[in-house]
């Protein structure tokens, strides 16, 4: 009995952990949620249909191309291959996230993948470089409040998007880039970590010039990963970490 | 239903694909090459930058005041510190300079 008792408040106490470090994804999160309901009705969904998105997506920059190829009235298939496109780059987590959540049971790993958005996943991933193991609790924790804010959010952007005050004075349309900096900057430890920034970057300026968004987040990706496999092992230290 | 509910229950379906694909790719695999493995752990630094990189291009001097400030902070302080440094430079800095 005491044992369980301590099992639990250590599940307690790292769901919380996790629902801490959410915060600011949720804050970050919050006007995208909002600018994408008044969108979504403003190009013709009803609101049920732009919480829906929001429920089962879950991936903001896919959702605002979605509403924005079905407002001018595109294909289906090619609004679904867009949505696909933009969130490719997830496949790349999930690769990741694999090893890190293996021990886990089979439903909640496919749960855990369902909410494997871009802060998830860089904030699960720093949490098992340090080298503490990423719970279930902690990474719903961080993971739950993120997703019900963005539904519920997205829902109130939808019955009220018009009262939307000036969001560039207030800065919302670069908090995101802000707050990847700073995850980026997190991994800075990382062996082969300049480089591999470098040439994503590189990479995703250029495709972005050419190919055009959102192929840029894909392409540029690709290059960095690609950079770190070709480099001769010992670079990367993969092998020699404690 | 609507085409609207499909298009939406289809995106769905897609994006779950590309959230457990990769795992269920690599799992095939008993041992993770050693080359594979250095091109996992580049994963986060890579395709975050790409998130970040053209949005960087395409700013302004108050966009840029807020990434420095941004990068400052995060060398010392944690998350939550650095985002709201930079959020904090940017909503003021946009004041002066649009």
């Amino acid at each position: 009995m005491a044992a369980d008792a301590i099992v639990e408040n250590d599940a307690w106490s790292d769901f919380w952990q996790g629902v801490r470090l959410s915060m600011p994804v949720v804050v970050a999160s919050a006007p995208f949620a909002l600018l994408f309901g008044a969108i979504a009705v403003d190009n013709g969904f009803s609101v049920f249909e732009a919480f829906l998105m929001s429920a089962a997506i879950f991936g903001g920059a896919s959702q605002m191309v979605g509403i924005e190829l079905f407002g001018q009235h595109v294909a289906p298939w090619l609004i679904v291959l867009s949505i696909f496109a933009v969130n490719f780059r997830h496949v790349l987590y999930s690769a990741g996230i694999g090893r890190r959540i293996a021990h886990w049971p089979v439903a909640r790993q496919a749960l855990g993948y369902f909410v494997l958005t871009d802060p998830q996943y860089a904030v699960a991933e720093a949490r098992a470089q340090s080298g503490q193991t990423v719970g279930f609790a902690w990474y719903l924790g961080l993971g739950l409040p993120v997703y019900v804010f963005w539904v519920v959010e997205s829902a109130l952007g939808a019955v009220f998007g018009k009262l939307i005050p000036d969001t560039h004075a207030l800065g919302i349309d670069f908090l995101l880039p802000i707050y990847f900096l700073g995850l980026v900057l997190g991994f800075r430890k990382r062996p082969l970590w300049l480089p591999v920034v470098a040439a994503s970057a590189a990479a995703s300026i250029v495709a972005y010039k050419t190919v055009g968004s959102p192929w840029h987040v894909s392409i540029g990706a690709v290059a960095g990963v690609l950079l770190a496999v070709i480099l001769p092992p010992h670079h990367s230290g993969v092998g020699e970490r404690p | 239903m609507s085409s609207t509910f499909w298009i939406i229950i289809a995106g769905a379906i897609a994006t779950y694909l590309t959230r457990i694909g990769g795992h269920l790719v690599i799992s095939r695999f008993d041992n993770i090459h050693p080359r594979v493995e250095a091109g996992l752990n580049a994963v986060p630094a890579a395709v975050l930058t790409t998130l970040v990189a053209p949005a960087v291009l395409n700013a302004g001097p108050a966009e840029w005041a807020a990434l420095i400030v941004t990068a400052i902070v995060s060398l010392r302080g944690g998350l939550m510190a650095m985002f709201l440094a930079g959020a904090a430079v940017l909503i003021v800095a946009r004041q002066f300079v649009g």
